[in-house]
C-alpha cells in the first residue's frame, strides 16, 4: 500500500433520534482503506452494518451521519449532491448485501439486471452491454452463462444468487466493494467458492473489500486486516493472520467462546463485558 | 434408547415427489449426544421431525423408529410426546408472540395434566438461569439469548428422557451461543438426557455429541466417532470436504472442491 488510501473515514458517527431518546449505533469509527481486504468483525448491534451503510449514504430516515472526514478518492462523500451520489454509488462503490433473494429483482432476467446496472454507469449500446454481462458471468465461475442471461432469480440456486450480484457490483468497476455477510446464508463449501470468486477478481483488480461478517474464523483467514467492533466503536484493529495474539479483552473472550473443532468438551469460556471497553474511549472523544 | 431403521421420507406424490431422506438408519444409546450434520437440503432436519412426529400428514414417512422401547405408531402416544421435546433454531418464530413466558411454559405442563405447574414453571426457568421475574414478560421483550433459553425451559417442564436440537444455536451471536451450549451441557449431565442434535456447525457437533452421521442428498454418508472426527479420520471424500471447508478460508484448497451431486 504505496499509494494514497482509497477511503479515508475519521471519527464517524452514527445517531438515531427515537422517542426514547438518541441511539447511538455508530461512535467515534476511523480507519482507512488501501487496494486490500479489510474485516469488519462484531456481533450483533456492534455497529459495522450502520458503519458500511454510512459510507455510501444508505443511513436509514431518522439517522445522522457524522464525521471530521468522510473521502473517497478526493470527493467528500458527506456533502456530495445528490448526483455525484448517484455517480459513486455502484460506479466508485457498491455493495452486497446478504441474500440475493432480496436483493435482485424477481420479475427481471437476470441479464437485463446485470446489463441495468452497467448502462446507468457507461454509454456504450445494449449490444455492448450484452457482451459485456455474458463476460461477466464467465468470470464469476458461472458455467452456463447464456441459459442464466434469461433465467429469473428464482430459478437459481443461493450460491448462483451471489455470484450474480457479484457480477452486478462488478461491472461498472467500481474501486470499493462493501460487502455485508455477503455468504452468511450459503452453505460452507458454496460460501468459500464464492468468496474465492470475490478474492481473485479484487486482486486482480487492484480494489478495496470491505468485508463485514460476525464469523471471526472466516475474516481471519480472508481478510488482510480486522477492525474488531463492540458497542459502535473499533476495540482493536490487527492483521488478520495476528487475530489469535490479539490483546483486548473483548476481542480475546470473542476467541475463547467459539467451540473448536480440535477442542474439548469442557465448558466453553464465556464472555464477560466491560462497561469500561465503552467509558474509556468515549472520553478520549 | 433411539433406534431408526430403514427410514424414507417422501414430499408430493409421482411426478412432484422428492425423496427427501433415504433408507437412514441410526442409534443412539440412553445419556448420548448424537449429531446429525450436513449442508442444506442433506435431509438432516426431516430426520428430526419424522422422529418428532412432525411430519404426519405432510410427508409419507416409511421406516421403523423405536424410542425407549415403544415402537412408533403414525400417531405418537401422549407419554411420548412427554418423553420427547424439541428445541428449534429460531426462538422467534417458535414463541407465541402474543403469549406471556409463563403462558408459554404452563401449556406443555397443562397439556400433560402435571400437577403443582407454578412450581414446575419457576423451577424450569431457574435451571435456564432466567429468574422469576420473566414469567410476566413477552417474548419481544427479552433478548435472543434469553429466548432460546426459554425454549429449552419448555422442553424441559414435561421433564422428557430425550431432547431433539435442530441448529439450536445458529441464530446467536457467539457468546450468547457458548452460555447456551453449556447450558445444554449441564442440563444432559443433571437430568441424563439424551440429546439429537442437527447442525451444519462441525465445531458445534464436536463439543455436544460422541458420535454423529454426516448427510448428503438424504442419505447418511458416513458415522463416526468424534474423536475420528477430530483426528479428520474420515474415508469419505464428502466428509473430508466439509472437514477442510470448516477450517476457513484457503484459496488453494477450493479449487479442489468437488460438486457431491445425486
Amino acid at each position: 500500500m504505496t499509494d494514497s488510501p482509497l477511503l479515508s473515514v475519521e471519527d464517524l458517527h452514527v445517531t438515531y433520534h427515537t422517542p426514547t431518546g438518541p441511539v447511538l449505533a455508530v461512535k467515534g469509527v476511523s480507519f482507512e482503506l488501501g487496494r486490500e481486504k479489510l474485516g469488519i468483525v462484531g456481533e450483533s448491534g456492534s455497529g459495522k452494518s450502520q458503519t458500511g451503510r454510512a459510507i455510501l449514504g444508505l443511513t436509514a430516515p431518522g439517522g445522522e451521519v457524522r464525521a471530521s472526514r468522510l473521502e473517497f478518492q478526493g470527493t467528500d462523500l458527506l456533502h456530495a449532491d445528490k448526483r455525484t451520489m448517484r455517480r459513486i454509488r455502484g460506479g466508485g462503490i457498491s455493495m452486497i448485501m446478504q441474500d440475493p433473494k432480496y436483493s435482485l429483482n424477481p420479475v427481471m432476467t437476470v441479464g437485463k439486471q446485470i446489463e441495468e446496472a452497467f448502462l446507468v454507469h457507461s454509454n456504450d449500446s445494449k449490444r455492448e452491454a450484452r457482451r459485456r454481462t455474458l463476460e461477466m458471468l464467465r468470470a464469476v465461475q458461472i458455467r452456463e452463462p447464456e441459459r442464466v442471461y434469461r433465467a429469473y432469480p428464482h430459478e437459481v440456486s443461493g450460491g448462483m444468487g451471489q455470484r450474480i450480484m457479484i457480477a452486478m457490483m462488478m461491472i461498472p468497476e467500481p474501486s470499493i466493494i462493501i460487502a455485508d455477510e455477503p455468504t452468511s446464508a450459503l452453505d460452507v463449501t458454496v460460501q468459500l467458492q464464492v468468496l474465492a470468486v470475490l478474492d481473485d477478481m479484487i486482486s486482480e483488480r487492484g480494489m478495496g473489500l470491505i468485508f463485514i461478517s460476525h464469523d471471526l474464523n472466516l475474516i481471519a483467514s480472508f481478510c488482510d486486516r480486522i477492525l474488531i467492533m463492540y458497542g459502535g466503536q473499533v476495540m482493536e484493529e490487527c492483521r488478520a493472520d495476528e487475530l489469535s495474539q490479539a490483546k483486548h479483552p473483548y476481542t480475546r473472550g470473542l476467541l475463547n467462546c467459539l467451540p473448536r473443532l480440535d477442542g474439548s468438551q469442557d465448558e466453553l469460556a464465556v464472555l464477560r463485558r466491560d462497561p469500561a471497553w465503552l467509558d474509556i474511549r468515549e472520553k478520549i472523544s | 434408547m433411539i433406534d431408526i431403521q430403514n427410514l424414507n421420507v417422501v414430499f408430493g406424490h409421482g411426478k412432484q415427489a422428492f425423496h427427501a431422506v433415504r433408507q437412514v438408519s441410526l442409534a443412539v444409546e440412553a445419556g448420548q449426544s448424537f449429531g446429525l450434520v450436513g449442508e442444506s437440503g442433506s435431509g438432516k432436519t426431516t430426520v428430526l421431525r419424522a422422529l418428532a412426529g412432525l411430519l404426519d400428514g405432510v410427508a409419507s414417512v416409511s421406516g421403523d423408529m423405536t424410542v425407549d422401547g415403544e415402537s412408533l405408531q403414525q400417531q405418537r402416544s401422549k407419554s411420548f410426546r412427554q418423553r420427547v421435546q424439541m428445541v428449534f433454531q429460531d426462538p422467534y418464530g417458535s414463541l407465541h408472540p402474543r403469549h406471556t413466558v409463563d403462558t408459554i411454559l404452563s401449556e406443555p405442563a397443562r397439556v400433560h395434566r402435571l400437577d403443582r405447574i407454578e412450581q414446575r414453571v419457576v423451577a424450569a426457568l431457574e435451571e435456564v438461569g432466567l429468574d422469576a421475574s420473566f414469567r410476566f414478560r413477552y417474548p419481544h421483550q427479552i433478548s435472543g439469548g434469553q429466548r432460546q433459553r426459554v425454549s429449552v425451559a419448555r422442553a424441559l417442564i414435561t421433564d422428557p428422557r430425550i431432547v431433539l436440537l435442530d441448529e439450536p444455536t445458529s441464530a446467536l451471536d457467539v457468546s450468547v451461543q457458548a452460555e447456551v451450549l453449556n447450558l445444554l451441557m449441564r442440563l444432559k449431565r443433571e437430568h441424563g438426557l439424551t440429546y439429537v442434535l442437527v447442525s451444519h456447525n462441525l465445531a458445534v457437533v464436536a463439543h455436544v455429541c460422541e458420535t454423529l452421521s454426516v448427510m448428503q442428498n438424504g442419505a447418511i454418508v458416513e458415522t463416526m466417532s468424534v474423536q475420528q472426527l477430530r483426528e479428520h479420520n474420515s474415508t469419505m471424500p464428502y466428509t473430508r470436504q466439509l472437514l477442510t471447508a470448516s477450517l476457513g478460508y484457503d484459496r488453494g484448497a477450493i479449487d479442489a472442491f468437488e460438486e457431491f451431486g445425486s
